[in-house]
């Protein structure tokens, strides 16, 4: 337990001072592999834990950046990057969680899919979401007094609130609640049976999980400075779902794995060849097929995620 | 008044999309019926069908020709992907198929831009139907027409196919329980292995099809796999019939809703499907849910 908090806080205050050793580029990439993978770890949660499979997991990473986009143009504080953004992502999963956890299995995975491209199509094409060209040349928040335009400040304040967010997610996981969302992924009407409430849990797990994406979200939108209506594109929710497989379900830190690979994998690749698509595609189906415990189960000596 | 005409315009527009949309869901619904597989790379086949065509076209200039070997090819593609990629992981989680065929999207997606580039194609109508005629006041492309025929007679073979053949009858057989077809002396997995083939041809066929309409370009599968799941869904998962009606609401709700609500017109496929399910979980024509 020691060893793994000091595992942990070592691993923060090293991605912390990266780019005191790193140039420009590498930082870039860390940056994008914390924010991919604090939105692969909220819906590790979902899909790992609860054994809810999302296909719509980008709308509230979406949400989180159309609002943080939106609303730091009106005022950049911190209401605009953090509070408000979580605020809309929340209520967006208690409605879409509402109708979508009454049904289960593969209508569960169309109906998120149909919801998050309902925001899609939406943000595609009225106006005052800049359609398809999005929202563009977003102002990054001032934070007390700090300026986060200044690249030092913003790649620490990315350090801190992902850290924050991993932190809050890892304390869900093993609070009774976590206990109580593994129960219902292994026998849900066992659950029932014994007398949770399983819809309530399941309701809250998927608004948590909605809650971290949007934060995701923003944050994706203030390192951009922009936001498109790619954000809600169904591509993005299955290619949080592939970081999370080709990292490992059910153990978070498997997530952010998952999400180094990826974003690894594309630099690393198309800077030799412009057939990234074709090299990932690949990936995935060989990861599908041979290693379904991903990078966590392969290390770990554990076949195949589930029996 | 220009009403009428405007309408039945707009009524042979969206039942041209809708028969596209039918050729492409019946597939899906089937394979999804029988294998249990939710099929992403659908669209794929589409795409793969689209290009096959287009490059038949390029051989031969022959459509026809490229009507008839396209889906063939297609298809061929479905059944090595079923046998190989697909058949190992029967038994597993659903999860994995779906994610197995979204990675098939990349692939093959990268694949066809690798071979064609990445810019828009545009296939052109055979010549007997190039042009366009009066109908009701409206003028009509004579593709269009020729496309809605030609889905209707392909709406009633796949019925009389799979409700009055030996071989539709084992196909119902086993969307509704594969083992026990098994069971009774059927060589399931030789049936799995051509549900899978014959879906992908249905697909590529739609890709043909719809290539003098909405051009080809590597990005298509994956924008048509969306309305084709949402006809699934709103049909009814392994129902043909719930497919046939499936595609042509869904075909009228989204030309109908560019025609009318242009701010909205995206959304209402979604809200139609929505409904749907909320009202009626298992889908139009679906057996109930379990």
């Amino acid at each position: 337990m020691i060893v793994r908090l000091l595992g942990v806080s070592a691993l923060v205050a090293a991605a912390a001072v990266f780019p005191a050793v790193a140039g420009a580029y590498p930082v870039k990439l860390l940056q994008e592999i914390l924010i991919w993978g604090v939105f692969a770890m909220s819906l590790d949660l979902l899909l790992g834990y609860a054994g809810m499979v999302s296909f719509g997991h980008s709308a509230f990473f979406g949400i989180g950046g159309y609002v943080a986009a939106l609303a730091l143009k009106q005022s950049p504080h911190l209401l605009s990057a953090l509070v408000l953004p979580a605020l809309a992502a929340a209520l967006a999963a208690l409605v879409i969680g509402f109708f979508s956890i009454r049904v289960s299995g593969v209508y569960f995975i169309m109906l998120t899919l149909a919801f998050s491209q309902m925001f899609y199509a939406y943000a595609f094409q009225v106006a005052w979401l800049g359609a398809e060209d999005g929202i563009i040349g977003v102002p990054r928040p001032r934070l007390l007094g700090l300026d986060l335009a200044s690249a030092t400040v913003f790649h620490l304040y990315l350090v801190a609130l992902i850290g924050l967010a991993a932190l809050v997610l890892w304390r869900v996981v093993r609070s009774p609640f976590g206990h109580v969302l593994r129960g219902i992924q292994e026998n849900e009407g066992r659950m029932e049976a014994v007398g949770y409430p399983v819809n309530r849990y399941k309701l809250l797990a998927f608004v948590i999980a909605g809650i971290v994406a949007g934060v995701a979200g923003s944050l994706y939108t203030q390192f951009v400075g922009s936001i498109t209506p790619d954000a809600f594109f169904w591509t993005t929710s299955g290619e949080a779902l592939l970081m999370v497989i080709i990292g490992g379900t059910g153990t978070l830190w498997g997530a952010v794995l998952g999400a180094a690979a990826f974003i690894l994998l594309q630099s690393l690749v198309s800077s030799y060849t412009e057939r990234w698509m074709l090299i990932l595609g690949l990936t995935f189906v060989l990861f599908v097929l041979f290693a379904p415990g991903g990078i966590v189960g392969a290390l770990s000596g554990r076949v195949g995620r589930r029996a | 008044m220009s009403f009428v005409p405007d309408f039945f315009g707009q009524a042979l527009n969206g039942l041209s999309y809708g028969v596209l949309l039918f050729l492409l869901s019946v597939g899906l619904t089937l394979i999804f019926g029988m294998l249990d597989v939710v099929n992403l790379a659908h669209g794929s086949f589409y795409m793969l069908g689209a290009y096959a065509g287009l490059a038949m076209i390029a051989v031969t200039g022959n459509y026809w020709l490229a009507m008839l070997v396209a889906p063939l090819a297609v298809g061929g593609i479905g059944a090595l992907l079923e046998r190989a990629c697909l058949r190992p992981l029967y038994g597993r989680s659903p999860l994995d198929q779906v994610l197995l065929t979204f990675g098939f999207i990349y692939l093959f997606e990268d694949l066809v831009k690798w071979i064609w580039g990445g810019r828009i194609r545009s296939i052109p109508p055979p010549e007997a139907f190039s042009g366009s005629v009066q109908f009701l006041g409206a003028t009509v492309p004579s593709y269009r027409l020729f496309v809605i025929v030609f889905g209707l007679v392909m709406a009633v073979a796949l019925w009389l196919l799979i409700e009055r053949t030996r071989l539709g009858a084992i196909i119902r057989a086993g969307v509704f329980d594969a083992e026990m077809t098994a069971g009774v002396g059927v060589n399931i997995d030789l049936v799995f292995t051509g549900v899978f083939a014959f879906g992908a041809a249905l697909g590529g066929l739609s890709g043909v099809i719809a290539g003098p309409i909405q051009s080809a370009s590597p990005p298509m599968g994956a924008g048509i796999l969306i309305p084709a799941l949402i006809v699934v869904v709103v049909g009814g998962l392994g129902s043909l019939k719930g497919s046939l009606v499936g595609s042509l609401i869904i075909g009228q709700a989204e030309t109908f809703g560019k025609a009318w609500l242009p701010g909205a017109s995206m959304v209402i496929i979604y809200v139609v499907m929505a409904l749907v399910v909320l009202l009626r979980p298992q889908g139009l024509f679906g057996r109930a849910l379990k």
